[in-house]
């Protein structure tokens, strides 16, 4: 029932029904796992997925009871950004925390320690990755378009008790997959890890995003679609494309974890590696340029450099991108030809990269002043400079030659944390704080000295990152491919592994550090939260508090 | 069937996204376009604390401060 005022309750409206029957049938399924699932595995992580269902019949028993989720059509949903904002912190600390455990692992081998598996560098090696990509990225990715479609289109986010179902199934998701590492179930597919339940219940909870963000640009208020709406939407529909081709596969058992790919050999790993590159592209880049081209003229209160280069930015990012995979399979089974074209499309990618990063640095043309006085814009410009270097990087890696040198090193390692330390960290952190004081109605942070603190610790923690990883890269690909004068090789493989030991040291300090700003973002965020003193900061442009509803 | 298939990507295939991208291209740099993207560039500044209006005149009892 819609009221004069726009304001309707939802009571138990067909979609909370829907929705509590996806509970139901859940949490009978896993009742059935917990029973007769063929693994152990399997019988022990459904108690846990039983558990989430469980919770999420209660919360919908609950709401409806309570007259059923809220939709004011006179305001933004923000409850909704406030609990990503929240999910984000919390996942990015506790993805760091692992990558930090497993840094320290790798140059202490010690701390493998035997009588606890599942706390072994294997294991929580994805667990790290997929934390860091899925759970903190995913989560400011989801907060972040949530609110950019909103504002952009001017109107209240579709769908009503679905957005809340987008929120919550996405954690439940990071929750099954990430316990499933631990106890070993894993289909070998790297950034793909979950098996084939998980699979489809991501699935699923994509599937709806993807509506909901529809439906939102549907009945916009604003005749234009803004760019960075693009660039989001871009992401949500090619990561439901390669989620659901790459995951393509047949359980055992309809109760068991285990399952077999569609595809074998090299097929299999080009799809893998399709997957993997465009989740770089689309994940990790399309949806935080989307990021960028809000944040960045909002923060410094100036209009996109170009709006046309932005346009083209996009379109030849969609249409170059999705070709670059094959670059990760340089010397194998892999056609030579489909190699080339994967080389030849990567280099070719530097244009719009190079283009993009442009775009976002010139948008602070006539406001340069606010690199000295505003941390949080030192942070964006920062994030599209390490955008600038590390798409300068991939495609100079990405060339046959360069890749024989590179490729199975921890260069690689170093080239991707450049990426995601350097910008899609940073981006996010930048975002995450123009969010928090205009989602609290705040003045400002509760300090600006703390950020300032977070982005100096941080940047020193990825070049000590970076740094090491170079070296330690270039010297394997070197030593690897050192003969004598007989033509045997000069080095053996464990005294590449030796040499390692300062560089992993040093590569775990930078991983301190990096845990250090984000645990004090956290404090600064908590602080301003709990509405404590906050300081008054001219580059939050003050926000008019909002009534309650009636 | 797989000649069939790569012989389409590799000729109609190859075309169609060359068009496609071609036409965005023209799209982006359209003289008569340029008052919209200046519009739109702006659009993150102009925005206001709550949505539009469903019909852009504000219900008297409802008039928010």
């Amino acid at each position: 029932m819609i009221s004069a005022q726009g304001l309707k309750r939802a009571g138990s409206d067909p979609s909370t029904a829907i929705v509590l029957l996806i509970t139901v049938l859940g949490a009978m399924w896993s009742l059935f796992a917990a029973a007769y699932a063929p693994d152990a595995a399997m019988r022990g992580q459904s108690w846990l997925i039983l558990g989430g269902f469980l919770t999420g019949i209660f919360l919908l028993v609950g709401s409806i009871a309570g007259g059923g989720v809220v939709t004011d059509e006179r305001e933004y949903n923000e409850n909704l950004i406030k609990a990503g904002v929240i999910a984000s912190l919390f996942w990015g600390v506790a993805g760091l925390l692992v990558g930090v455990v497993i840094a320290f692992q790798l140059a202490f081998p010690v701390l493998n320690i035997e009588a606890f598996g599942f706390t072994n560098f294997g294991r929580l090696r994805p667990l790290h990755t997929s934390a860091v990509i899925f759970a903190f990225g995913g989560n400011v990715l989801i907060a972040t378009s949530f609110y950019v479609v909103q504002r952009t289109c001017r109107t209240r986010i579709a769908g009503g008790i679905w957005p809340w179902f987008v929120f919550w199934g996405y954690q439940f998701f990071i929750l099954v997959a990430a316990s499933g590492y631990l106890i070993g179930i894993t289909q070998g597919k790297e950034y793909a890890e979950p098996e084939w339940y998980a699979d489809i219940w991501l699935t699923l909870v994509w599937v709806v995003y993807l509506l909901v963000f529809l439906a939102t640009l549907w009945k916009r208020k604003e005749p234009h679609i803004y760019v960075a709406n693009w660039f989001y939407l871009a992401f949500i529909v090619t990561i439901a494309l390669l989620h659901v081709i790459n995951n393509l596969a047949m359980p055992v058992s309809w109760l068991g974890s285990q399952s077999y790919s569609l595809f074998a050999g090299v097929q299999d790993a080009l799809t893998q590696w399709w997957y993997g590159h465009n989740a770089v592209g689309f994940f990790l880049t399309a949806g935080f340029l989307g990021i960028m081209y809000y944040f960045i003229p909002k923060r410094v209160n100036r209009p996109v450099y170009s709006y046309r280069l932005s346009i083209i930015h996009f379109w030849s990012l969609i249409f170059i991108y999705i070709w670059a995979g094959p670059h990760h399979l340089h010397y194998t089974a892999l056609p030579e030809w489909a190699q080339t074209l994967g080389m030849t499309f990567s280099i070719m990618l530097w244009m719009p990269s190079w283009g993009g990063m442009i775009n976002g640095l010139m948008t602070l043309s006539g406001a340069w002043d606010k690199l000295r006085t505003d941390p949080v814009v030192r942070m964006l410009v920062m994030s599209v400079a390490f955008y600038g270097m590390s798409t300068f990087e991939g495609p100079v890696m990405s060339i046959r030659a360069v890749n024989a040198l590179s490729h199975y090193t921890d260069w690689t390692i170093g080239h991707v944390h450049s990426g995601a330390l350097g910008w899609v960290g940073f981006v996010s952190f930048g975002a995450l704080y123009c969010l928090v004081p205009w989602l609290w109605k705040r003045k400002g942070m509760y300090s600006k000295a703390l950020v300032d603190w977070h982005f100096w610790i941080a940047t020193i923690g990825i070049l000590l990152y970076i740094t090491s990883m170079w070296t330690a890269g270039i010297l394997q690909g070197l030593w690897w491919r050192t003969y004598d004068a007989l033509g045997f090789l000069e080095y053996s493989f464990v005294e590449t592994v030796e040499a390692m030991f300062i560089p992993y040291v040093i590569r775990a300090v930078g991983g301190v550090l990096y845990l250090a700003g984000a645990l004090i973002m956290v404090y600064n965020v908590y602080r301003t939260i709990r509405s404590d003193e906050v300081e008054e900061d001219e580059n939050v442009i003050a926000q008019p508090a909002l009534e309650p509803a009636q | 069937m797989y000649e069939i298939l790569s012989t389409f990507a590799q000729t109609w295939g190859l075309l169609i996204f060359v068009a496609l991208f071609a036409a965005a291209l023209v799209y982006a740099l359209w003289p008569r376009n340029q008052a919209r993207f200046d519009a739109a560039a702006s659009a993150p500044l102009t925005e206001n604390d709550t949505p539009a209006a469903a019909d852009e005149t504000e219900d008297e009892t409802h008039v928010r401060a």
